[in-house]
């Protein structure tokens, strides 16, 4: 489809724009767009993160399986490689299981690390809640004896005991 | 949109009102967080009867007892398709929403506490919550953020993954799901040609800089926005504290120049920033990069103490006011380039004069 406008370039974005109730659409291309001027947000800078994205997961792939990603889709949304691949986005929270541990090489490259430490949700997060805690209060503890503290030691394995309980 | 037209219809925002600690060189802080819920694809996947199904669930918690004891009485939803895209495009340039959320017409957005919070909703993620203060503040920002958080959690079921976090669509926001920020204004580093060696520090130790309104856009009136890049794998608190103090080096940067600027080159600073005022208060047609740089420069002249009796909260509210989609909003129709630009001058020279703005000599 030529744009509207030029009627020259092909048109890549469409305008839709509702003033008063009254819905108009055009079909432009980006240059007519942006010298119209009236939105000059919806030209999205071209990001190649996708495709960084995507290389990332790819690399990891051959190193740990060498069949063919392109067959990989989420049970739970569908998400293909593909799209992944086209737009750097995962379909659903099921994907970060389904993936599993190829994700791990790509989140390292971007984050320097795979593991979240932070902001557990108090009430859907429970048992990962107390696993936090656990794993804090057994820090404090070595840290105390470390420090020949044992009184608090004695009291942080009490708390330690009492917590792991409610994980079992 | 006849309740809350202060929302579109006034450029500052209440929570810009007040003047924030480092307020000479931090504009404001800002903490976002990144949610999903469980069960639901993500938005780009999801279906509009989902789409509105998140938008109902996210209303229903702000309905809850529990939202009452928030400074979130006085919140307000509002669907993008309610909106005209000026109106959109209004909330882009409050820094309220995002430019794709202003796209999309399956989109909501909740604002309350004087616009200092707001929850974008069916973005990238179907929750983004945003927490906004003047000055440098950046942990009473994330404080402000963790208790929405908190009130949405008790009714919504979050996607969260032991291993990688909170769920978010996009892998680099896993984790935390938290993008801190800091917007300053480094006049002196960038007269002096220091500004990109500085941020490009502020970048090697894993920071992202970027223009006034984000991704893509250029370094307007000498204002950037300092952020984190890293979400997994650090705490929200640890993160917030290395911006922190990674914005506490660079303003100490931009001061030490201020000073030394005042001290040799007096005659030439005080030239420029009367030159700025000057042309702000008898100029008749001005571009919005043009009015960016002259009003950084006024806000420079008053940092200085060159220029008295300004009120920066003015400087503040231009900053919005002098952009297209408001000039459009105030005029009550669509302007062109050059209609815009006499706008602009017309409501500049109006706020400076009646803010009583005299130079000392």
């Amino acid at each position: 489809m030529l744009c509207q406008e030029c009627r020259q370039r092909a048109a890549t974005i469409h305008v839709t724009r509702i003033v008063d109730g009254r819905k108009t659409e055009m079909d432009l291309c980006e240059q007519c767009a942006r010298e119209k001027g009236e939105f000059d947000f919806f030209v999205e800078p071209q990001l190649p993160l996708q495709s960084f994205l995507a290389s990332l997961l790819q690399q990891a792939q051959a190193r740990s399986a060498p069949q063919a990603l392109a067959t990989l889709t989420c049970d739970n949304c569908g998400l293909t490689y593909k799209e992944f691949a086209q737009t750097g986005k995962l379909g659903c929270s099921k994907c970060y299981e389904q993936l599993g541990e190829r994700l791990e090489p790509m989140l390292k490259r971007i984050h320097g690390s795979a593991e979240h430490v932070g902001k557990v949700p108090k009430r859907t997060g429970g048992v990962f809640r107390v696993r936090q805690e656990l794993r804090e209060l057994r820090e404090r503890m070595a840290r105390a004896v470390q420090a020949e503290d044992f009184e608090t030691a004695a009291k942080l394995r009490d708390q330690i005991k009492k917590r792991e309980k409610e994980v079992e | 949109m006849g309740r809350g037209s202060d929302l579109t219809e006034r450029a500052l925002s209440q929570w810009m009102e007040s003047p924030g600690p480092e307020s000479d060189t931090v504009i404001s802080s800002r903490v976002r967080l990144a949610r999903n819920l469980e069960g639901i694809p993500f938005p780009h996947l999801m279906t509009d009867e989902q789409a509105d199904q998140v938008i109902d669930m996210v209303g229903a918690a702000f309905r809850s007892p529990a939202a009452g004891k928030l400074v979130l009485n006085t919140w307000q939803l509002i669907r993008m398709a309610e909106l005209s895209p000026l109106d959109r495009h209004i909330l882009v340039e409050k820094h309220l929403i995002s430019p794709n959320l202003a796209r999309t017409d399956r989109g909501a957005v909740v604002v309350g506490a004087g616009e200092a919070v707001s929850i974008m909703i069916n973005e990238e993620d179907h929750l983004r919550i945003q927490c906004l203060y003047p000055g440098l503040q950046l942990a009473e920002a994330l404080e402000l953020a963790n208790k929405v958080d908190d009130l949405l959690e008790s009714r919504l079921e979050y996607a969260f993954h032991e291993k990688r976090g909170f769920a978010t669509a996009c892998p680099t926001n896993a984790g935390t799901g938290m993008r801190a920020s800091v917007m300053v204004h480094l006049p002196v580093l960038v007269i002096n040609n220091q500004a990109g060696r500085v941020l490009s520090t502020v970048v090697k130790l894993g920071f992202l800089v970027r223009g006034l309104y984000g991704e893509g856009t250029e370094a307007l009136g000498n204002i950037f926005q300092v952020s984190n890049q890293v979400t997994l794998g650090q705490a929200e608190e640890e993160i917030v504290q290395n911006l922190r103090s990674v914005v506490l080096q660079v303003i100490g940067q931009e001061r030490q120049l201020r000073r030394a600027i005042v001290a040799d080159m007096r005659e030439q600073i005080e030239d420029k920033v009367g030159r700025a005022y000057g042309t702000l208060l008898w100029g008749h047609i001005i571009s919005s990069q043009e009015a960016m740089q002259l009003m950084s420069d006024v806000r420079l002249g008053i940092e200085l103490g060159l220029i008295k009796g300004v009120d920066r909260k003015i400087l503040n509210e231009l900053l919005v006011a002098i952009r297209p989609a408001f000039l459009q909003k105030l005029a009550g129709r669509e302007l062109d380039a050059t209609e815009r630009d006499v706008r602009r001058a017309d409501l500049i020279r109006l706020r400076l004069k009646a803010s009583g703005l005299e130079r000392t000599e």
